[in-house]
């Protein structure tokens, strides 16, 4: 078994200027490719004991005295490989601002209030054809300081394992119809043709009528190489 | 004609990742899939402590990055499935929790997984400006021998060999291997792609 390598024409660079803090921090030599051994065909995986009943509902997993501030929202999706087939039991992991764009993170200064019923942070399990399912609240965007009047699109964080450590991915969801999403640098680093794969679809069929809309967002990690025929 | 599925672009974690991802280490209410911890009382294999920083290209050390761990057990034994009560080999820690902004890690030195390759735990590196995760490995000093045969060290470049070796130290009764890793520079630290 040999799976496929990272696709430079899908990802950003490492060094991408107008997001200043890759100018210190992505790596500036090429990286070497060795073979992928046991070691990189293996990783973590789990069974539905690492999730706790609320762990996929952020509008309840960070309650204190009542429901948290905002638009309750469906983010759903299948994590699929390049193949086109599910990642069935993997461990997907969230985390995003709250509606007004403030983090809980105790680094996030931004002036804007804490939500004491929202935590922000949420993880499932697929299902055997690769679908996860998060209720949350739609984050709120924020300024930063990037450059003069920077503010980051409303987003949501996704970690994601995969069947090994090749397949690890960590990406940004955004939002369809979003007017900061072209003068964002970190969404616009992706190459052309790869970036608009980060924005989420709405759907008013996945919508849950009454309580909640729902965006549509799937994710595809590197997959096997086809068999080879035998010549 | 299957259709085509292309990968989905990498984004960089950013900066407040920490309740997400490693939220009982930075003391939030939510629970952890994985930690610096990997030991427990009755694991086997030699118990050491992995010591590091994280240098960006101005060498200041990173406060807001994840390191995770993925190694084989003290036999060589990949055991992917979380359990319990099993050693499970995979470890995660953000540098924003030690005043000297270090990541500890406490864990079993892996033993051999193959006959060709020393051992070694795999690696993987986020962090706000880093757009794509990278991959590096930590070997250990005192395999020289086996460093020596190891297919992965022997294809990189004789001078950067030694960014991917842990300098054994021991601390009265603490076993530690140092790795600092360098994300930039003179001796930027090899990343791996498979």
């Amino acid at each position: 078994m040999k799976f496929k390598s990272r696709d430079r024409s899908s990802h950003p660079p490492y060094i991408l200027p107008p997001y200043k803090s890759s100018l210190t921090r992505g790596p500036k030599t090429e990286p070497i490719i060795v073979p992928q051994s046991l070691t990189e065909l293996t990783g973590p995986a789990y069974d539905e004991s690492i999730v706790g009943e609320l762990d996929h509902d952020l509008t309840r997993n960070g309650q204190t005295n009542g429901e948290p501030i905002g638009e309750r929202l469906i983010i759903t999706g299948r994590i699929l490989d390049e193949n086109g087939d599910a990642a069935a039991n993997t461990l997907v992991e969230i985390w995003q601002a709250n509606a007004a764009g403030r983090y809980v993170h105790t680094n996030d200064q931004h002036d804007a209030p804490l939500d004491p019923n929202f935590l922000g942070a949420g993880r499932a399990l697929t299902d055997d054809e690769g679908w996860y399912k998060f209720t949350t609240i739609r984050p709120g965007a924020y300024p930063w300081g990037n450059h003069y009047n920077a503010w980051r699109p409303t987003h949501i964080h996704f970690s994601l394992l995969g069947p090994n450590i090749m397949t690890r991915l960590i990406t940004q969801m955004y939002f369809e119809g979003d007017p900061l999403i072209p003068f964002d640098p970190i969404f616009a680093g992706s190459p052309a043709g790869a970036k608009d794969r980060l924005v989420a679809k709405f759907s008013l069929e996945l919508t849950e009528p009454g309580f909640a809309l729902a965006y549509r967002f799937d994710i595809v990690l590197r997959g096997p190489e086809a068999t080879p025929f035998e010549a | 004609m299957p259709k085509s599925f292309k990968q989905t672009p990498s984004q960089t974690v950013g900066p407040f990742f920490a309740y997400g991802l490693t939220p009982r280490q930075y003391g939030y209410n939510f629970g952890e899939i994985a930690s610096s911890q990997l030991t427990k009382s009755d694991t086997k294999g030699e118990r050491i402590s992995i010591i590091g920083k994280l240098y960006d290209g101005t060498g200041t050390p990173m406060a807001n990055a994840v390191i995770e761990i993925w190694q084989a057990d003290s036999e060589g034994n990949y055991a992917p499935l979380y359990t319990k009560d099993k050693f499970f080999g995979y470890g995660r820690v953000g540098t924003g929790t030690d005043p000297e902004n270090r990541f500890v890690i406490e864990t079993i030195k892996p033993g051999r997984v193959d006959d060709q390759q020393a051992p070694h735990i795999a690696l993987i590196i986020m962090s706000r400006g880093i757009m794509q995760h990278v991959y590096t490995r930590l070997y250990f000093s005192d395999e020289a021998e086996a460093n020596a045969k190891d297919p992965v060290l022997n294809a990189l470049p004789a001078e950067r060999k030694t960014t991917l070796i842990a300098e054994r130290k021991q601390n009265e009764d603490r076993t530690e291997y140092h790795f600092d890793i360098y994300m930039q520079g003179e001796n930027e630290t090899v990343f791996l792609e498979f």
